[in-house]
């Protein structure tokens, strides 16, 4: 590329200076564009926390965030007004805690199984058909609480005991949809613990169930703690499941089998078209989003931030 | 059994066997019994997760098999099951597909190249990576509520339709390109880098000649997987789109349309139950759809993984 002057022509030196003027000019463009494009990122958190805040402010003007929060009635389309939210809180954290239950159970024992037992051919197999479930869209998830899961609940327990919509089913099923970023996430971290600890344990004639429980698992708690706490923030924030399948009945119960609203399910029933710009009812969704955003972003912080220290010590 | 009463176990000796179990608590036997016991636990909890998925696919395949034929592929939806098809939808989706791919590749790969070729470590720039991680982590529907407020109200003036839906999708499954195509750029050895670099090209020649062909691979399984969650996802696409029934494919970037898992979903809630096995054979449609994407993705990322230099 480069030539020494005393053997080109003037022409050949302007071609020369004029290309590398181009190719500057060119790689600044490129640098601004792309510079551009990352900001996108940044602008879309921008937006979506001035609009939340925006449009609750205009519901928090008629009422009081203090009712918002503790009132334990929500029939916001009604005269008289009732805002309280813990009706649909209560329904997420309900759907939330069975998947929860569910996800850590399966994706702590695969994870385990996975990591410590299973030869690597086994494990090259299981693991992509594990993760096929979690690459199903959540409406057939919602599908096959509807049609399958709940029809077994109400053979069983009776069709009067088990609402066609309820917690359990929504639940279940997603707890199956979760468990393999549980799995996945768990078993990284186990997988993370240096060898030389596992060795340690077996020289001193411990069995694997052993050697896993309380030589890999208590190393890689921080791990296992932080796959558990994404996966609870994804349970909340997860709307087909719950709007096909756990119903829409705001209620504050812990009986799983009744129908209740999650805080999702409220936010599409009422952004689907039903209200109108501007009313109090169109306010609610956004009050309730920016409380949902809230509560899985705090939580995607711990998780991730634990993820973080936790790497940090082993490598 | 803690770390203590293993290593009486080493003192005293293998040949003392009652002095061990008394010591122990627990004998050799009854330790060899419980990990039998937890394996086949934790051996039950990959085969729950693996029936659960069988359970799902049959399940769907029995409701929706007997209406799956080559006219519910090119029919419009209808009031009546047997006359039912998918052709509206599939044109919604084609549409959301093509263009959240025009939207996410360059937006995504730009990301990626500009925080890991050209930025410096500035905080800044750690708040664009630390806030993409954040963004992966927003429930879909907030999403849709930004896409109802910023693209239909703000941008088009009320006009659902699928460029807004498209836009949407694109924040919704940005953050997984982004990822995936810094993955691919920090997998090309820094030496390729440095000999260009030394043959005199400048930061943004040696992107696109040396580094760019080299991540490809990487880049397009993140792009393809993206993709198939935008096919996928419908929670966003409820707010955006909220029409029921479409009897036409959109023409046209400002059409209005409703996209495959929509569909299904109003089909689920339907009066009429026997809608519920036309939803199944939409759902049919769907995962194999899906499934073969996902299947292209992992396809490439193993090729791509088994290659020698690295």
């Amino acid at each position: 590329m480069t030539t020494t002057p005393n053997e080109t022509s003037q022409e050949q030196l302007e071609r020369v200076a004029h290309g590398r003027r181009r190719q500057h000019l060119e790689q600044k463009i490129i640098t601004v564009l792309l510079m551009a494009a990352a900001l996108i990122s940044i602008l879309t958190t921008v937006g979506v926390v001035i609009l939340l805040v925006s449009q609750s402010v205009g519901f928090f003007e008629e009422v009081s965030i203090w009712n918002f929060l503790t009132g334990t009635e929500w029939a916001p389309h009604v005269s008289p007004q009732k805002s309280g939210v813990l009706e649909l809180v209560s329904g997420t954290l309900l759907v939330a805690a069975i998947a929860g239950i569910v996800s850590l159970t399966l994706g702590l024992g695969a994870a385990i199984f996975l990591s410590e037992y299973a030869p690597e051919r086994l494990r090259r197999i299981l693991k992509p058909i594990l993760e096929v479930l979690a690459g199903i869209p959540t409406v057939v998830y919602g599908y096959f609480a509807l049609t399958f899961v709940t029809p077994i609940f109400q053979s069983l327990f009776g069709p009067d005991q088990v609402s066609v919509f309820n917690a359990l089913s929504a639940g279940i099923v997603m707890g199956l949809m979760i468990m393999p970023m549980v799995s996945t996430l768990s078993e990284d971290a186990m997988v993370a613990v240096p060898r030389s600890l596992r060795d340690a344990a077996y020289a001193l004639g411990a069995t694997r169930f052993e050697v896993a429980t309380k030589v890999v698992m208590p190393a890689a708690l921080s791990g296992i703690v932080a796959s558990f706490i994404l996966g609870l923030s994804r349970a909340i924030g997860e709307t087909m499941i719950v709007k096909i399948a756990a119903g829409a009945t705001p209620n504050l119960t812990l009986n799983p089998l009744e129908s209740i609203q999650a805080m999702t399910a409220y936010i599409v029933q009422i952004s689907g078209g039903e209200a109108a710009q501007g009313s109090i009812e169109y306010k609610t969704i956004f009050a309730v989003g920016l409380l949902l955003f809230i509560m899985t972003l705090g939580m995607n912080i711990v998780g991730r931030w634990i993820i973080s220290r936790f790497r940090q010590r082993y490598e | 059994m803690d770390h203590i009463s293993i290593q009486a176990e080493i003192r005293i000796g293998m040949n003392d066997i009652s002095t061990r179990t008394k010591i122990q608590g627990s004998s050799h036997s009854v330790r060899i019994w419980r990990d039998r016991v937890f394996v086949a636990g934790f051996v039950m909890a990959v085969l729950i997760g693996i029936a659960g998925l069988f359970a799902l696919m049959l399940d769907v395949l029995i409701d929706g098999l007997p209406f799956l034929d080559f006219q519910f592929l090119t029919n419009y939806s209808s009031w009546e099951p047997h006359k039912a098809g998918i052709l509206g939808p599939l044109g919604g989706t084609l549409w959301i597909v093509g263009l959240t791919a025009l939207f996410t590749i360059p937006i995504g790969v730009g990301t990626a190249i500009y925080l890991e070729e050209f930025a410096s470590k500035s905080r800044l720039n750690r708040l664009i990576e630390l806030n993409i991680a954040n963004l992966a982590g927003v429930p879909s529907v907030i999403y849709g509520l930004l896409g109802l407020a910023m693209f239909v109200q703000f941008l088009f003036n009320g006009s659902r339709n699928v460029t807004a839906g498209a836009l949407t999708m694109t924040l919704l499954v940005l953050p997984i390109v982004v990822i995936a195509s810094q993955e691919a750029i920090r997998a090309v050895p820094s030496s390729y880098r440095d000999a260009a670099y030394a043959m005199g090209a400048n930061r943004w020649q040696v992107v696109k000649s040396v580094v760019l062909p080299q991540a490809m691979p990487g880049m397009m399984s993140g792009i393809i997987l993206a993709l198939s969650r935008a096919i996928g996802e419908s929670a966003p696409i409820l707010i955006i789109s909220s029409l029921v029934v479409v009897a036409f494919i959109p023409t046209s970037p400002d059409s209005a349309f409703t996209v495959l898992p929509l569909q299904i979903f109003t089909w689920i809630g339907h009066q009429n139950p026997e809608f519920r096995g036309i939803a199944a054979a939409a759902i049919v449609v769907l995962l194999i759809v899906l499934l073969s994407m996902n299947g292209v993705a992992i396809w490439i990322r193993n090729k791509y993984q088994s290659r020698p230099e690295q």
